[in-house]
């Protein structure tokens, strides 16, 4: 199991958009004192383009697929689409952020470095086939986006968010590695292929201790994905965090999170997946039921979009339910086209919020089409992309994930699944019709005027959501060819 | 070779007893030979000969938190230095390699928050001018 | 040498460090011992880390816990600075008073 200590540049390759992300990270961290300017659009630039290089690098250690150090990474086609993807939500967090911090009066250099370092550790996540390559992976990226919520020192809603967040999240961990210290105990590995070879080996350890672990984890995962019963955290964080965190947080930890909860699931627990099936389709069901109809009583934006969170999270347990490869292909198209439009929507609120992030309550979306039509437009991409619209990302999401969850029978999962789709509507209209039939209010009146920067922050999205919706096979296609994760 | 757990740990109780029995004996024969003077001055707590100044229990600078942190942080790192010095001779230059991937990043660290004052304590600090 | 007692103690004395842990987040109201208590869970993570290896005569349950530690010290500096701005900002530790954001 420890890599043999031998120097082997094929490692360096396959671990290459990691070691790009940490390297400039530390370099923006660094030039920050030298540099000693407090707002740079410099920091936010190279941030740009270290991520760009790092989405290249992934997509050619693609090109010479295999493990990595000793097995403890895996470069496979999963792991290449979620490491893109968490690449691709940190591009739509960096482009609408440069406005918010000179709104906000904020530092840029180390939003930035944070944001890398996280990122970066959702990449490792994305490719760890390592139960303590995974919990390093989760803590970088988990450390750094406790700052990246608390990151406006001075505002009392986001120290509190910070400390939920920091809370319920190390909490989540001491369980996942509660899990671990369990799985390493039964086995003796903690990498996911042996642990599933020894599982379904003739030495196999009591199917007790394994299901004990593998509750143990799930805890610790549902946390981390904002899964009821698990899910209490997220409204509070999501509302108090800086708006182009919440929409960082809502996609890039949560896809990370759900990959390391598929390949954990799908490969060491998948022999005793009749145990832990059940409690998946409660979560789903909860998260569903829960997240929707708490989001119809919200009257703040962020906090709506927070319970959505949820609820798509139980969309995508939905699929993890079905425990086939079609629902592993179908839950990772979800969270694609769940990323494109969650932080799509999350930018028009950060754009609208204001100074001091005053503008929160969807009263304030009164009249923007008024106002500012291409912004309004964008919403409405991605409010009924979330409602599953055809045309959409999100209404193959959901098409896939359910046909997955009939595919293996969950008949009634599915049924209630859409009857919540339904009540879901109707929360996200509100939204629209707020900002198509009402006169502008003071938020849309006093709403800056838009920067190329953030432009492309709403147009980059809304392009996904639409070609998700419209050439699902694309991507599709990639997901299914890449949703076999037992090797 | 002593078997079971009670005769291994036997001469530590010994030892524990003896050295408890030498404490109280002392204290004892102090007690018993020497002359109790009781003043303001000798209840004073003992500073070095120093006059003690101010509350025992007074409130420290949040800034002694944060020196105190860093502490924490880099002297856990240092943990790993431990297993990879007994296996340095077998490593060689990689395992030298392989330490400097791990210290730069830490000295990175280091330079990062020295170049932002953390460590600078005194009142007219960088912290305080940019804080 | 570990003597007569049975690794099987150290594994019960790590479960109940653990579920204290979990009791002592779930019930206590002051963040500080909240903080105490996940610190508390990751130490009992450690000691069954380490029961595990040596009784498989490995290695790896060792470094593993070296990771758990470098990590909780990162959290917990990262914690204790979030808390510490919390109190200033707000002048309380209790769990309960942080409620700023109900609708």
């Amino acid at each position: 199991m420890p890599a043999s200590p031998i120097f082997n540049p094929t490692d360096l390759i396959r671990f290459l958009p990691e070691i790009i992300l940490t390297a400039m990270g530390t370099l923006i961290m660094v030039l920050d004192p030298l540099l000693n300017r407090r707002e740079s659009k410099v920091y936010g630039t190279l941030s740009l383009a270290t991520l760009l290089a790092a989405i290249l690098a992934a997509i050619y250690a693609y090109s010479d697929a295999g493990p990595a150090f000793g097995g403890m990474l895996i470069v496979d086609g999963f792991a290449t689409f979620f490491r893109v993807l968490v690449l691709g939500v940190g591009i739509l967090t960096i482009l609408p952020s440069f406005s918010f911090l000179k709104r906000q009066q904020a530092e840029t250099s180390e939003f930035h470095a944070l944001l890398l370092f996280s990122i970066a550790g959702q990449s490792i996540m994305a490719a760890a086939n390592d139960l303590i390559i995974i919990f390093i992976g989760l803590e970088i990226s988990s450390i750094a986006s406790y700052i990246l919520a608390g990151y406006l020192r001075d505002d009392k809603r986001a120290n509190e968010a910070a400390l939920k967040y920091f809370l319920l999240g190390s909490f989540a961990t001491g369980f996942f590695l509660y899990g671990v210290a369990l799985i390493y105990g039964e086995t003796g590995s903690i990498n996911l292929s042996v642990v599933h070879a020894v599982v379904t080996g003739p030495d196999a350890p009591l199917p007790v201790m394994v299901g004990l672990a593998a509750a143990l984890m799930f805890v610790g995962l549902a946390f981390k994905v904002s899964a009821s019963p698990f899910q209490i955290w997220a409204p509070d964080v999501y509302q108090g965090a800086p708006t182009p965190v919440s929409a960082f947080l809502s996609a890039g930890p949560k896809a990370a999170a759900f990959a390391i909860f598929l390949r954990i699931f799908m490969t060491a627990f998948a022999p005793i997946g009749h145990a832990w099936a059940p409690l998946v389709w409660a979560s789903a069901l909860l998260s569903m039921t829960i997240g929707n109809f708490a989001a119809l009583l919200q009257t703040n934006v962020k906090r709506m979009l927070a319970y959505s969170s949820i609820a798509h999270a139980g969309y995508v347990m939905v699929a993890l339910a079905s425990r086939s490869e079609v629902g592993i292909a179908a839950a990772m198209f979800y969270l694609a086209a769940y990323a494109c439009m969650n932080v799509g929507a999350f930018a028009v609120v950060s754009h609208l919020s204001g100074k001091g992030e005053r503008y929160q309550s969807i009263e304030d979306f009164a009249g923007l089409a008024q106002k500012q039509p291409f912004v309004a437009a964008m919403l409405s991409i991605f409010l009924l992309s979330l409602i599953g619209v055809p045309l959409t990302g999100g209404f193959f999401g959901k098409f896939y994930i359910f046909k997955a969850a009939l595919e293996s029978h969950l008949v009634w999962l599915t049924v209630l699944g859409l009857l919540n789709s339904a009540v879901a509507a109707y929360y996200y209209l509100r939204l629209l019709v707020m900002m198509y039939f009402r006169d502008p209010g003071e938020a849309a009146s006093s709403a800056e005027p838009l920067t190329p920067a953030f432009s492309a922050a709403l147009i980059l999205p809304a392009i996904g959501t639409l070609v998700l919706g419209i050439f699902p096979g694309w991507v599709l296609d990639f997901a299914g060819r890449s949703a076999s994760l037992v090797k | 070779m002593p078997e079971s757990y009670a005769e291994q740990y036997f001469p530590v109780l010994v030892q524990a007893l003896l050295a408890m029995a030498l404490a109280a004996g002392l204290l004892t024969v102090s007690y018993l030979l020497g002359k109790r003077v009781r003043n303001r001055v000798k209840d004073m707590p003992y500073e070095s000969g120093m006059v003690p100044t101010g509350d025992a229990r007074h409130r420290f600078s949040v800034k002694f938190y944060l020196v105190a942190m860093l502490f924490i942080l880099f002297d856990i790192e240092a943990i790993f230095l431990y297993p990879w010095a007994v296996v340095y001779r077998e490593l060689k230059m990689f395992g030298f390699i392989e330490m400097l991937v791990f210290v730069v990043p830490i000295l990175a660290g280091f330079f990062y928050i020295w170049k932002k004052g953390a460590l600078d304590w005194s009142p007219d600090s960088t912290l305080n001018r940019k804080r | 040498m570990m003597g007569h007692v049975p690794l099987s103690w150290f594994l019960m004395l790590s479960a109940v460090l653990f579920s204290l842990g979990v009791a002592g987040f779930i019930f206590r109201r002051n963040i500080i011992t909240m903080f105490m208590s996940i610190e508390l869970i990751l130490n009992a993570v450690n000691l069954t880390f380490i029961t595990f290896a040596y009784q498989r005569q490995q290695v790896a349950g060792h470094l593993l816990a070296f990771f758990v530690m470098v990590v909780a010290a990162a959290e917990a500096a990262v914690g204790l600075a979030i808390i510490l701005t919390v109190f200033k900002n707000r002048e309380t530790l209790n769990i309960d008073d942080l409620d700023s954001m109900k609708n």
